[in-house]
């Protein structure tokens, strides 16, 4: 990889005795889109402050394009943020508060104009100029943050859980169009969140946080087929998570006994070396229910302790002796009434195994 | 029933306030020459008087020109003040207390020393005695009113100015204090009045040629009850009640404006 856009170098953050942040590094390569997602107070939103400069870092380095950027003020770091609550300049017009980081950048007067007007088509709220902040929706003034944070054109776009306030029919929408913005521009966009469905939307990659450390890192698919952690597999999406042990270990598959006594195949990761004690994840998508297993490679004998309907599937909750699990039931296939016996199913290639 | 007894209790209470102020003023307009009720007529003559006789029209000037003076310069070192203690501070609270101190010392004793103090540093019995004294005392009713306004400012809303290339001064300028500007514009107010109305520190500072119009109405009373007093008053009253109103004037535009609350 060339030089990094972004580098963090051992990054650490204590406020007295509390490591808010601890040994983390990280590189963020131009033009990516990159999610730190985590639950709150796992350090994501304070990594984002020292990226910013807003706070200062208790050991360790942080680069922009090969450059040390530590001791530069928030205003010579050349970053746009977008906060959680928009921020915007409540006493200024929207085009004023585009216009500001020209003004401060001192550009011309008529290159200015020009270039708030394009600013404010790209987020299509032209004709909103000469309005002010508190006279537009949520959603107005969150494209309007975006606008100004873009319009610059910084090095790094920052983005504080920018969509946190925002109705979930909105928040959907406005991450296609951070994402289409995005390609388009070809921005480094730094992008902070604890939604793990709109992480997975977004980013090209996840750092997944906890506790001040990056559990995982990589593509919103690595990080949802291959959970490195018990603690990823929980936080992303909804998993079964079955306890057992490693019987053998065949080329890429392996063979771990359950506590309840059945045998499944899964996918040997790297956790699996033979009679290691393992966490075998199954996603509820993933599993079938019906009279008998099919063409699937594992079974387990199960019966039906409780069915709930959701719009689009059926959510119903097994039990097999040994453990309880959660399928996600395609609403069309029959309903289960409580206590009906009946087979759970799924291919090797779902299962996934973690160290327990 | 609860809600009547609740009116009538609000109107006692404001009648209370007020009914000091409904007995003198209209022996403003009395045509007689003494400060007593039955009124002989109506006139004019008392505003006459006080715009005529220099020792009145000579007050008149001076409380304009101390009055001013302690607004610009209560106003300038109490929003510093107010900027200084925002936030967490080291000794903060201390500080705080401080600056807050001479609206509960006894201003006899704020005088008394001040007009030692004053002696020695040979600014007594000058303007700037006077718009200094004044200045102490109107500093606490800038600190409160611009602190309440920095309260409601976002933090965040400065951090992105920070962020999108603004220095730390040019935040200031562009940012906290047009967004502090109520506060600051209704402290300026609060210290015009508290000058306008200020007389014990006036009695130990100010010279014969600081007299304020508080300070002439105060010796007035003691030698000869004029209705000149109840004239000054009036003028008194409609001056501070056009301030106000003028604040409030410019408040609801900007809310009009920016829909700002």
């Amino acid at each position: 990889m060339a030089i990094p856009r972004i580098r963090f170098d051992q990054i650490t953050k204590s406020y007295g005795s509390l490591r808010v942040i601890d040994g983390l590094s990280l590189d963020i390569a131009k033009g990516e889109f990159i999610s730190l997602l985590g639950p709150s107070g796992s350090g994501k939103t304070t990594l984002l402050m020292i990226l910013a400069g807003f706070e200062s870092a208790t050991g360790g380095g942080v680069w922009l394009d090969g450059k040390r950027i530590d001791h530069l003020p928030p205003y010579r770091r050349d970053m746009g943020v977008v906060f959680q609550n928009y921020a915007l300049f409540p006493h200024m017009t929207v085009a004023d508060n585009i216009a500001f980081p020209l003004q401060m950048r001192g550009v011309r007067k008529a290159e200015i104009a020009e270039r708030v007007k394009r600013a404010l088509d790209m987020v299509q709220l032209g004709a909103m100029s000469e309005r002010y902040p508190a006279q537009l929706s949520g959603g107005q003034q969150q494209r309007i943050a975006l606008a100004r944070a873009l319009v610059f054109e910084p090095a790094v776009v920052l983005m504080d859980e920018p969509l946190g306030a925002l109705d979930k029919q909105l928040r959907e929408q406005m991450q296609l169009d951070i994402r289409k913005l995005h390609m388009r521009l070809g921005l480094t966009v730094v992008f902070v969140t604890h939604d793990q469905s709109e992480a997975l939307t977004m980013s090209d990659r996840i750092a997944v946080f906890n506790k001040g450390i990056i559990e995982q890192i990589g593509t919103p698919r690595e990080i949802y087929d291959h959970p490195a952690t018990r603690f990823v597999a929980e936080f992303i999406g909804e998993t079964n998570l079955i306890e057992g042990t490693v019987e053998r270990v065949e080329a890429d598959m392996a063979t771990v006994r359950l506590a309840g006594g059945s045998e499944i195949r899964v996918q040997a990761g790297t956790a699996a070396t033979t009679s290691a004690k393992v966490l075998v994840s199954v996603r509820p998508e993933r599993i079938h229910l019906g009279p008998d297993a099919g063409e699937r490679g594992n079974a387990l004998r199960s019966t039906v302790v409780d069915s709930v309907y959701q719009g689009d599937h059926l959510r119903v909750q097994l039990d097999d002796g040994a453990h309880g699990f959660i399928v996600r039931s395609d609403r069309r296939t029959a309903e289960w009434p409580q206590g009906a016996a009946v087979v759970a199913s799924f291919q090797p290639e779902d299962c996934w195994v973690i160290a327990s | 029933m609860l809600k009547t007894l609740q009116v009538l209790f609000g109107a006692a209470a404001v009648f209370f306030l007020i009914v000091p102020l409904i007995a003198i003023l209209p022996l403003a307009f009395t045509s007689g020459a003494f400060l007593t009720y039955p009124m002989p007529g109506i006139s004019m003559r008392w505003f006459n008087e006080l715009v005529t006789a220099d020792a009145w029209r000579r007050s008149i000037v001076n409380s304009l020109v101390i009055g001013c003076g302690t607004t610009m310069l209560a106003t300038v070192l109490g929003t510093t003040a107010a900027l200084g203690l925002r936030g967490r501070v080291v000794l903060g609270g201390l500080f705080r207390t401080m600056f807050l101190l001479p609206m509960v010392v006894p201003a006899v004793v704020l005088g008394v020393g001040m007009q030692i103090l004053f002696v020695r540093l040979g600014v007594a019995n000058s303007y700037l005695g006077v718009i200094a004294a004044h200045t102490v005392v109107a500093i606490p009713f800038v600190v409160v009113s611009v602190s309440g306004s920095l309260e409601g400012i976002d933090r965040r809303v400065e951090r992105a100015a920070l962020s999108l290339g603004a220095s730390p001064f040019t935040v200031l300028q562009r940012v906290t204090l047009p967004l502090a500007m109520p506060g600051i514009a209704s402290g300026a107010v609060l210290a015009f009045a508290t000058s306008l109305d200020e007389v014990v520190l006036t009695l130990f500072v100010a010279g014969p040629n600081q007299r304020t119009l508080a300070r002439q109405m105060f010796s007035t009373i003691r030698e000869n009850i004029s209705p000149a007093i109840a004239a000054a008053a009036f003028l008194f009253i409609v001056g501070t009640l056009l301030a106000a109103a003028a604040a409030i004037v410019l408040k609801k535009q900007r809310q009009r404006r920016t829909g700002l609350a």
